[in-house]
């Protein structure tokens, strides 16, 4: 119950960091935040006390891996979403070199030419 | 054709890599492979549209191991909608695209958003619609960038932000899912979430979901990214993400798992109601306002999504009766159709004038129908789809969900509704009062029509416009009867884990 706590608490502070952090680059950091403590809930999802890799060795019994090995199918999921993370923090940090080509500056309460 | 429903995805994949070592050959070659792609891509969409539901197995795993495509009524109409106005955008971007340097590698973006969309159309399985969202949004976040101007490196920032927020949002809801029912195969998540029954953990996912695809949509507490986002890119590009994506990633995603997965409830139809209420009102009002020709496009784009929840919202309602749910759920998916049709046509028109005028302000411009006949007719017969005058298709759908909330007794929604539609026409009339009528400045003298290239598109939208309003039986019995249908049965999709 800690772990998913403190993941949580990881989830919050990147969202405070997106939100209150006026620097660009702070921002892209706090979606990285997000992302993996997502990326962590994932993994505990599976996650069980005690358990073995879900890869069945020589000699061993099905039944008995079923019953000891760590769920693998979030593994693989997380393995994909770090992976479009990877994409999209690429894309991000370019986007961002580009913003400060044009507005010599990082601090996005400058970047307003736009009005919403 | 079922063999071949992988290809939907598969075909603009390929061609998004091939495309640019197309390019270092001959850009004509990279042009004409792009519109072959598309071309196929609808003649096969078209044909989709008159096969039997089916499920399809990839890799030949069985569900719930494998990943589920599935084809029914809904996703043949989403797939009409994506296909057919991505390759007349795609006809108008060869010309329109010109202006632009590095053409080729637009089109390799533009085919991996169609991928991306494809594959949330016609997938079965939670953890592969995330998968392609995020495909079709990178490609977005890209495109809106595209000019790498101030004003869209802005613009594109933002939207990748709030973006990646929505997705992380749906991720979580995707994992939170995963660990109540231990399955990704959606079929196999209804049917383990009708065991467990509802509690505070799919309340959550619930809440998860609304939030994330919400922001894909752009409902209205979560719209700020569009007005920015669909203004700064190219012409074609803002056809394509106000008339297609904000429904596939959406609406569309939003109506699968609520219907199809949750399952009808009174508290998610009265959020979603509420929502769509006020995209629609708050849409409407910002827009009015506005100069920039396309910012006001997008604000409209806002307020007729609003429309398309409405009904949706009403749908999804256990308490009124089923026949008016299912008209009000019908006039939705038709306004859904229309909007994709007017409100394209009205971005490639925008951009038509800003390729000739080359200016967006509405006010600069003025007697424009003079200069260009062809393209303002098209913006003519656009504006009066959107605003709901009787011969278009904008006045069926919007009397349909009208008439369907006085029917089932939400007066308020109702007279809205009627609200908005009086405030749309008006800001429309105003639209073309400045852009094609009135005086026509000096230094317009000289302008002349838009190319064959980018008016061809313009007039199928038009042709459509009108064709979807007077031939609206055909239509009906074509793809909107059979998405409707899809939308109120659960247990055909519940059905599809069997393989039917």
């Amino acid at each position: 119950m800690t772990l998913y706590f403190l993941t949580m608490v990881l989830f919050v502070m990147g969202l405070y960091c997106l939100v209150a952090k006026k620097n660009i680059i702070k921002k892209i950091i706090g979606i990285v935040i997000i992302e993996y403590s997502i990326n962590l809930f994932l993994i505990l999802v599976g996650w069980r006390k005690g358990g073995i890799a879900p890869i069945l060795m020589k000699g061993m019994d099905q039944k008995e891996l079923v019953e000891h090995s760590v769920d693998p199918l979030p593994q693989a999921l997380v393995l994909t979403s770090i992976v479009i993370g990877l994409g999209v923090l690429a894309l991000m940090v370019s986007i961002c070199l580009r913003l400060y080509e044009k507005y010599k500056t990082f601090d996005m309460s400058k970047i307003n030419r736009l009005k919403g | 054709m079922q063999g071949y429903y992988p290809l939907f995805t598969a075909i603009p994949l390929g061609m998004a890599f091939f495309n640019l070592l197309a390019a270092k050959i001959n850009q004509k070659i990279s042009d004409f492979l792009a519109f072959l792609a598309m071309a196929s891509l609808s003649v096969m969409a078209v044909k989709m549209l008159f096969e039997a539901p089916f499920a399809y197995h990839v890799g030949g795993w069985a569900p719930p191991f494998g990943i589920l495509l599935i084809s029914d009524g809904l996703s043949s109409m989403l797939l009409v909608i994506i296909n057919v106005i991505g390759l007349l955008a795609m006809i108008y971007s060869t010309k329109y695209m010109d202006s632009y340097t590095a053409k080729e590698k637009y089109y390799t973006l533009f085919l991996l958003m169609i991928a991306g969309m494809n594959g949330v159309v016609i997938t079965g399985d939670l953890f592969n619609l995330y998968v392609f969202l995020e495909i079709a949004s990178i490609a977005s976040y890209a495109l809106v960038g595209f000019g790498c101007e101030k004003n869209e490196l802005e613009a594109s920032f933002k939207y990748l932000i709030l973006g990646g927020v929505a997705s992380t949002l749906i991720l979580f809801g995707i994992a939170f899912l995963y660990s109540l029912t231990g399955t990704l195969n959606m079929p196999d998540v209804a049917i383990e979430l009708g065991k467990i029954g509802m509690n505070k953990g799919v309340g959550f996912v619930m809440a998860l979901f609304i939030a994330g695809f919400g922001l894909k949509a752009s409902s209205v507490p979560f719209h700020a990214w569009l007005p920015d986002a669909h203004p700064s890119a190219p012409a074609p590009i803002s056809a394509m993400l106000s008339g297609v994506l904000i429904k596939a990633l959406g609406v569309y995603s939003i109506a699968r798992l609520m219907f199809h997965i949750f399952g009808p409830s009174a508290l998610v139809s009265s959020i979603i109601m509420f929502l769509g209420a006020l995209s629609m009102v708050v849409g409407v009002f910002l827009a009015v306002g506005q100069h920039d020709f396309k910012r006001m496009l997008a604000y409209h784009s806002i307020s007729q999504m609003g429309y398309v929840t409405l009904g949706i919202g009403l749908g999804l309602n256990p308490n009124v009766s089923p026949a008016l749910a299912a008209l009000a759920l019908f006039g939705g998916l038709f306004h859904m159709v229309n909007h994709a049709v007017f409100k394209s046509c009205l971005f490639l028109c925008s951009g038509a004038f800003e390729y000739r005028t080359g200016t967006r302000d509405k006010l600069k411009m003025g007697g424009l129908v003079r200069k260009m006949p062809v393209t303002s007719a098209t913006c003519s017969i656009a504006s009066l789809s959107i605003s709901g005058v009787p011969p278009f298709n904008g006045f069926w759908s919007k009397l349909i969900i009208i008439f369907a909330f006085l029917k089932a007794g939400y007066t308020i929604y109702g007279v809205l509704a009627i609200f908005v539609a009086f405030m749309t026409m008006i800001s429309f009339i105003r639209l073309q009062m400045n852009v094609l009528f009135g005086e026509l400045p000096k230094r317009f003298e000289k302008i002349k029509e838009a190319p064959f290239l980018m008016t061809l598109p313009l007039v199928v939208l038009a042709i459509l416009c009108l064709a979807i309003g007077i031939a609206y039986p055909f239509i009906d019995s074509v793809m909107l009867e059979a998405a409707k249908d899809t939308l109120l049965d659960q247990a055909a999709f519940l059905s599809f884990i069997a393989g039917v």
